[in-house]
């Protein structure tokens, strides 16, 4: 049994939630120790995984090749399991700025990406992206030229979505594990890019 | 197995009706023309799996990709920005 820590009472989807899990466990179909479980994997898994996905593609072409061309069975050559998820990869390029957002509920990439941020399952970020694409990411600091076509891609159905960014100049000859370093989540829905310095550190 | 009707680069058009329960096709796009960007695959109906049926035969499930400016006439940004969205061919014509 968890807590929800403080005093205020269930909302109505907490209580659906406790209730069920509750009858599922006393009807002896699963454990809290598997929710347990579940959870946790559900915790463990960051954007780090995506990540590692993206610094391949920019040093193997022929992965980049196959990720494009069957993004499920590329992720899963790199150990990474994605079970009933469809992915398709979208490519930045200098011409072509893709950006990921599901306008009916909150569809992502969660095998890759882990728990989606906050403001992806807002109804602002849900509502103005297909409708005004450079105005959103212009909030997220990230001014495009009206030379470079935006495309808006609405998970709407079984297929999810990991934006592929450009790898910035000045990181040549840099190792795998660094590339990843810098392709942070918010790089693979497509409201950023990646830089080749990491932001500093706050103090 | 249901055959696809649409090749990639077709021209299609969202059919425009309001039937109740789970729709994934979503308001703004119906009754726009789009051109068929790729096949996704096959899938349960999501509209008979949300009546905790079997969904079956999957159907064909197209990437459709509009104009922003066709979609909204009052598009600010570049005349090539595109929307993609996932639909099922039921909802095509």
């Amino acid at each position: 049994m968890r807590e929800t820590g403080n005093y205020q009472p269930y909302s109505y989807f907490q209580l659906m939630e406790v209730s069920l899990r509750e009858l599922l466990v006393a009807k002896g179909l699963i454990t809290e120790e598997q929710v347990s479980r579940e959870v946790q994997a559900m915790r463990g898994r960051t954007p780090e995984r995506g990540a590692r996905v993206v610094a391949r593609a920019w040093v193997d072409p022929e992965f980049k090749r196959r990720l494009l061309a069957n993004g499920s069975a590329a992720c899963e050559e790199l150990g990474l399991e994605l079970p009933a998820l469809k992915l398709v990869a979208v490519e930045n390029t200098a011409k072509v700025h893709n950006v990921i957002v599901c306008t009916l509920c909150s569809c992502y990439p969660r095998m890759l990406l882990g728990i989606p941020p906050h403001w992806y399952k807002s109804r602002n970020y849900r509502s103005r992206t297909v409708r005004e694409p450079r105005a959103v990411l212009s909030e997220f600091g990230l001014d495009l030229s009206q030379e470079i076509k935006i495309r808006v891609h609405d998970s709407t159905a079984d297929m999810r979505y990991l934006v592929l960014p450009m790898r910035p100049a000045g990181t040549e000859g840099w190792s795998e594990a660094k590339l990843a370093s810098i392709v942070s989540r918010d790089c693979m829905i497509g409201v950023a890019t990646p830089k080749a310095l990491p932001a500093p550190t706050a103090p | 197995m249901v055959e696809a009707r649409f090749q990639p680069g077709d021209r299609v058009t969202v059919r425009n009706t309001a039937p109740l329960g789970h729709i994934r096709t979503p308001f703004y796009i119906r009754g726009h023309s789009g051109t068929i960007e790729r096949l996704c695959g096959r899938f349960p109906n999501p509209e008979e799996l949300a009546q905790m049926r079997d969904g079956l035969p999957a159907l064909p499930l197209y990437r459709v990709r509009f104009l922003q400016r066709e979609v909204w006439p009052d598009y600010r940004g570049s005349a090539d920005d595109v929307l993609e969205v996932e639909i099922f061919q039921h909802w095509l014509e």
